[in-house]
């Protein structure tokens, strides 16, 4: 942005439009940073614990050697492939952070860039959505859409500080990429077309949801062409972008040959065969000029579609093309994954979005978008269409997967701002605002009255409306403003609310309010993968359900059996088994795969509610897809089909290993005087089984709440005969046997017998 | 019938189409045929090092893509759609395109 402009008009909008934009940048950042003040500087959750660990291993190992990573700390016996199974844009973006800023000697560690990596980019993503709403409308309506992008819950659910995970910078691919090939469709210029392949390339390296773009792109191109759109800029663009980003795609070693054989990147090529026979037929009839060529072209193309269509069809039954992945088919059926692929329905965050979810993420912005997509359908244009497909489909799949919200988040920021600029466009036409005291709200719409000029298209619009809000008066317009304005600071409140009370919990220490309003923190989690770490062999294995394995691997840097990288469903089945057998069945399952440590989480002490009793019910419905024979689902429940922890529960729940494991010796423990003992806050029952022991295990370590408990899997001579405590292990002297038999005496002697004296009868003794 | 349209095309051809596009054209053909070559070759022979039949095939295409490109950017009859874009500019961004796609094109081909 540059400061000084020749005009002064010109030199205003670039100064209000950079202060805007880095007042956006430093909110944004500043609001992702509630988990770092309230907690320290730690990575979260589960699947950002491996991002970290691999780029740590990046970090001190080199690229090429993480490239060929193989880990044999995970998927124990099986050991995992990290470098071609990983999209390593993430480790690359922080990895070269990491190098540019030891090259400049300002030495940092690693694990703070990966901290604060999402909440960077947040700014880079808040100043693409400017640059493509600013394509798609004005600059005013862009600055309007970066303030959203940069406070909207939706988003920051997915990238507050220390959620290092690929979303935070793949949103930002995402908006670039898009900003480019709007852009490039613009201007039909080959350096936009090939700048937006490489950001392509970028996006494909950092995030699965690639897969979005290269079919939304494609359905661009497909709804221009039937809305007889056609153009020579059209063309050059995307057949530049799409062969480059083919080739770009196949560069990642995790993606590899997918993008020409599998169904989810056809429709890129077959839009691509279309507009090449478009193009074609267009040459063709710019040189031939017939009349009857229309018809020739709509015959000729439905043919090629047609032929393209089928072609995949019959490419796919031949098993040339591979089908639709399972994942994909559940964005269709929101059923399918329940039925197939429990390991898929299990992650809560693939469960059908609530409309609740929509207002909590979104706020006004659910309501306000709309009105943005009816200006783009109303003032139609190439780019415009654009954004109309992506909004609509982005609304579809977040309501399939709550995960998905954050595609649709960044597409309602720029209908939102579309709609907030058109609205005080119209009311603060030809009059001064009265300030409102509220500086930043001023500064958000101060742009939207200088600038209102720029879109060409609107100016037929905006005369129209000038002429309805003449008629209304000061008190009316300034109603307005300040109902609008009123809205949009309940909006920034909303978001820094939900910000700070729902998104901003590392969920590895977990924080509770006691009744006088100090708060304590509980780092069970910590707790317990240290111990590990400093009390077990280097190479123990330790079992634990599958969402615990990245955590383990990342902190306490033991070797895990199955973890949140869930490519191997049957392993996972075997350990659900284990977890849901009896205890010497299980004993045999985990001889076979060499535990030692078996590792549970239990909520009961504290009430938290994600332990592994409440995720039982996944483990044996994943058991039971792989092992029908030894576990049934229906067992588990009680006779009335409840899922319950007290006597009433059924025996198999009762006495299988998980149940053991959560409530070893908690029937003894009392929490406090109004309970009775073996009482769990979780599930506000008092335990059915209380009073047992265990076999082939042994308590190891519990924390202080409870919340993890380590078992030691007993070696098999260690059950096999009971255990002494050390205070009765003395030698018990016993009736010492010294034989008689020298080499001289070689009778027999027998011990106790019996004295027989003639005419009595033998005496017992 | 069909040999006149042809001839009258031909004709056409030579008499109203600038040089620079002449010279475009027959890069073309050449990229053409080099693609056709291949892919005979990879019918015949087999697709074994898959990557390497990839990159030089799809290295054809988009050869041949981009200098569609520069041609509908070039032509003069074409001025008022890139209005924007100079012959020079096309030919810089043709390049630029270029390089980035041949850089990957080597990394990809083993």
């Amino acid at each position: 942005m540059k400061k000084s402009s020749s005009s002064f008009s010109g030199g205003w909008k670039s100064l209000i439009v950079f202060t805007v934009l880095l007042l956006a940048w430093l909110c944004g950042f500043a609001s992702r940073l509630f988990a770092v003040i309230r907690f320290e500087s730690i990575i979260h959750e589960f699947d950002p614990w491996f991002n970290y660990r691999a780029t740590a291993y990046m970090v001190e190992h080199g690229f090429y050697n993480f490239l060929n990573w193989f880990d044999e700390r995970a998927w124990y016996p099986l050991g995992r492939i990290v470098g071609g199974t990983v999209y390593p844009g993430l480790m690359i973006t922080s990895g070269s952070i990491h190098y540019v800023l030891h090259l400049l000697n300002i030495p940092i560690h690693i694990r703070d860039i990966c901290v604060f990596l999402a909440p960077i980019f947040s700014g880079l993503t808040a100043i693409s959505t400017y640059l493509l709403t600013k394509e798609l409308w004005n600059t005013g309506a862009g600055l309007f859409a970066a303030c959203f992008i940069a406070i909207v819950p939706g988003y920051i659910s997915r990238s507050v500080a220390g959620s290092y995970d690929n979303e935070g910078i793949a949103i930002f691919a995402l908006q670039f990429t898009y900003y480019l090939w709007v852009k490039s469709v613009k201007t039909g210029s080959v350096f936009w077309a090939s700048l937006t392949a490489l950001s392509y390339f970028y996006m494909v390296s950092a995030w699965g949801g690639y897969v979005f773009i290269i079919n939304l792109i494609p359905l661009h191109v497909c709804t221009l062409l039937l809305m007889g759109r056609y153009s020579n800029r059209l063309f050059t663009s995307y057949t530049v972008f799409c062969i480059l980003g083919l080739l770009f795609s196949m560069q990642i070693p995790f993606v590899g040959f997918q993008p020409i054989r599998t169904s989810e990147h056809m429709a890129a090529l077959g839009a691509f065969i279309l507009i090449l026979v478009i193009g074609g037929l267009k040459h063709m009839q710019s040189i031939l000029s017939k009349a009857e060529f229309k018809y020739f072209f709509i015959v000729t193309s439905l043919v090629a579609a047609g032929t393209v269509f089928f072609g995949v069809v019959v490419l796919t039954y031949a098993g040339v093309i591979a089908p639709w992945s399972g994942r994909f088919y559940s964005l269709w059926d929101t059923g399918y994954a329940k039925i197939h692929i429990p390991i898929i329905a299990s992650v809560s965050e693939h469960q059908p979005t609530t409309w609740f979810s929509f207002f909590f993420d979104l706020h006004i912005l659910v309501t306000t978008f709309p009105v943005g997509l009816w200006y783009c359908i109303k003032n139609v244009n190439d780019e415009r269409v654009f954004v109309v497909l992506y909004a609509l489909s982005a609304v579809y799949f977040a309501g399939v997967m709550v995960r998905l919200m954050l595609t649709l988040t960044p597409v309602v920021c720029i209908l939102s701002g579309i709609a907030f600029s058109r609205l005080l466009e119209i009311f603060l036409k030809d009059e001064e605002t009265p300030s409102n005291g509220d500086s930043d709200s001023e500064q958000e719409t101060s742009p939207s009255r200088t600038l209102y000029d720029k879109a060409g298209k609107l100016r037929k619009m905006k005369h129209e409306q000038i002429k309805e809000t003449e008629g209304l008066g000061a008190n009316v317009r300034s109603f307005i403003i300040v109902g609008v304005l009123a809205m949009l600071l309940m909006f920034a409140v909303h978001c820094t609310w939900v910000t700070s009370n729902a998104y901003s919990s590392p969920s590895i220490v977990l924080s509770t309010y006691s009744q006088d309003g100090s708060r304590q923190i509980l780092d069970d989690f910590r707790e317990a993968y240290y111990w590990l770490s400093q009390n077990t062999d280097s190479d123990a294995r330790v079992m634990s359900w599958w969402d615990y394995g990245y955590q383990i691997a990342g902190m306490a840097n033991r070797t895990t059996l199955v973890d949140n990288n869930t490519w191997n469903n049957s392993h996972i089945a075997l350990v659900g088994k284990a977890m849901s057998s009896t205890e010497p069945k299980a004993y045999e399952i985990m001889k076979s795969l060499d535990v030692d440590y078996v590792l549970v989480i239990f909520g009961g002490v504290i009430g938290y509610s994600g332990d592994d009793i409440n995720k039982f019910l996944w483990m044996v419905r994943i058991a039971e897809g792989e092992h029908p024979k030894d576990i049934r689902e229906s067992d588990y429940f009680t006779d009335k089909g409840e899922f319950r922890v007290d006597a009433e529960g059924s025996p198999v729940l009762l006495n299988c290993l998980m149940y053991k494991l959560s409530y070893y010796r908690f029937g003894e423990l009392q929490l406090d005087f109004r309970s009775p003992a073996g009482y769990d806050r979780t599930r506000n029952v008092v335990i059915g089984n209380k009073d047992f022991d265990l076999t082939y295990l042994e308590e190891a370590y519990t924390t202080e709440h409870w919340l993890v408990r380590v078992y030691r899997v007993k070696k098999e001579d260690e059950f096999n005969r009971p255990r002494i405590p050390v205070s009765k292990r003395k030698i018990r002297p016993s009736d010492v046997f010294i034989s008689k038999k020298t080499s001289r005496r070689k009778k027999g002697l027998i011990k106790n017998r019996p004295v027989v004296v003639k005419g009595k009868r033998p005496v017992k003794s | 019938m069909l040999s006149t349209v042809i001839s009258k095309f031909y004709n056409d051809y030579l008499a109203n189409t600038p040089k620079r596009l002449k010279i475009i054209d027959a890069y073309l053909t050449f990229v053409f045929l080099t693609g056709v070559i291949q892919f005979v070759y990879c019918c015949l022979v087999g697709t074994f090092p898959f990557n390497s039949f990839l990159s030089g095939f799809i290295s054809c295409i988009s050869c041949f893509v981009l200098a569609v490109c520069l041609r509908l950017q070039v032509n003069p009859q074409n001025k008022m759609h890139f209005s924007k874009i100079s012959a020079e500019r096309g030919f810089a961004d043709f390049i630029f395109a270029q390089v980035i796609l041949h850089l990957v094109v080597v990394n990809f081909i083993g």
